[in-house]
């Protein structure tokens, strides 16, 4: 994949590329970690990058560090994936504990808990556009959507528990694509 | 079982099923740290996770916050540790893998299968945080000018936590 004229960060380079998408990524890392390694630092090409997110989207798990460690992996193993998740990470836990331990001190003032009812208000609305957009991003809809009222359904109404749901879910929605795909294929 | 034990084997699993990222996990880190563990009670749980919401850096940060609040520094890396760990391993192992297996129909749909299963899990969030925030009128309205303001205008999440806190602190929320 690399070629002779591509960049090969060591893992200072890759502690401190991630750092900077850590820190910059408010309300979503995802836009940063592309143009840092994409557009500023050629660590990935656009269809690489494209192809490693399809990979870690579909991963249980945190996208952006499953992304971190995969382009850690590939330039320095074992060493460059803890560099980039550690780079990823550093700032970010600081920075949020600083701040727990201030909602410590002040969470009681009814301006700081109006403050964050509000904050959570706006997430609540980043949570349902993402949502949408990602809806709108499923492919064989009439097939596959229902899946995404039932697993809502199971989740947020009748509370069943997460990982039994989600695998009993994910065999039959996976199960329906295959049987798509097979259609697709026949003709 | 040792507090620290718990917390650190309950995220573990619980981001082994992480579709859709760590916002698809907010119910069930509500039923685990507030109604099964009592670890935490519910207008504390959406405080910490406005307070990630707020701050730079991944979303899956809100379970450092929960551990810090429910067993101090140790409990937040602990807790940070059982978020990132087990999934990295899984994809350093297998990502080697990925491409080799890109014409085969069973990948594919693994991926389509996935993708309604992550919208479910995020609507649930979404869904969630607004019924556990207690938000008046004002929060709603603000809730439903960041959907159409982020999903019509595309303007950039940061505007609409800030537009959010500043209304929050007004007492209009």
């Amino acid at each position: 994949m690399a070629t002779d004229t591509a960049p090969q960060p060591g893992l200072k380079a890759l502690f401190l590329g991630f750092s900077a998408v850590g820190l910059s990524g408010f309300g979503g890392v995802l836009p940063f970690a592309r143009r840092m390694l994409v557009d500023q630092r050629g660590w990935l090409s656009a269809e690489e990058f494209n192809s490693l997110l399809g990979l870690c989207q579909f991963l249980p798990g945190p996208n952006v560090i499953n992304l971190s460690v995969v382009v850690g992996a590939r330039y320095r193993g074992v060493a460059g994936s803890s560099a980039a998740v550690l780079g990823l990470l550093a700032g970010p836990l600081v920075i949020v504990l600083a701040l727990a331990a201030l909602y410590d001190r002040f969470g009681e003032w009814p301006a700081i808990q109006g403050m964050l009812r509000g904050i959570a208000a706006a997430g609540c609305g980043l949570l349902f556009a993402t949502a949408w957009r990602m809806a709108a991003g499923v492919e064989e809809k009439p097939y596959l959507l229902p899946f995404a009222v039932i697993a809502f359904a199971a989740i947020a109404i009748l509370r069943w528990p997460l990982p039994a749901t989600m695998l009993g879910l994910l065999v039959l929605s996976a199960g329906v694509a295959y049987w798509r795909l097979q259609d697709a294929a026949a003709g | 079982m040792p507090l620290l034990a718990d917390l650190f084997l309950q995220f573990a699993l619980l981001f082994c099923v992480a579709f859709g990222g760590a916002t698809a996990l907010l119910p069930e880190m509500q039923r685990l740290v507030v109604e099964e563990r009592h670890w935490l009670d519910q207008a504390t749980f959406i405080h910490l996770y406005a307070i990630a919401q707020a701050a730079p850096g991944p979303n899956g940060l809100v379970v450092t916050l929960i551990g810090w609040e429910v067993a101090g520094l140790a409990g937040a890396l602990v807790a940070t540790l059982a978020m990132s760990l087990p999934m990295s391993v899984v994809i350093f192992l297998l990502f080697r893998h990925w491409e080799r297996f890109r014409g085969q129909r069973w990948r594919q749909a693994l991926q389509l299968g996935v993708a309604p299963l992550a919208v479910g899990l995020v609507f649930s969030s979404a869904a969630l945080i607004g019924s556990g925030a207690g938000l008046g009128w004002g929060g709603w309205l603000i809730a439903a000018a960041t959907v159409a303001g982020n999903l019509r205008a595309g303007c950039h999440p940061l505007w609409f936590i800030a537009a959010g806190a500043v209304a929050g602190v007004a007492g209009l929320v």
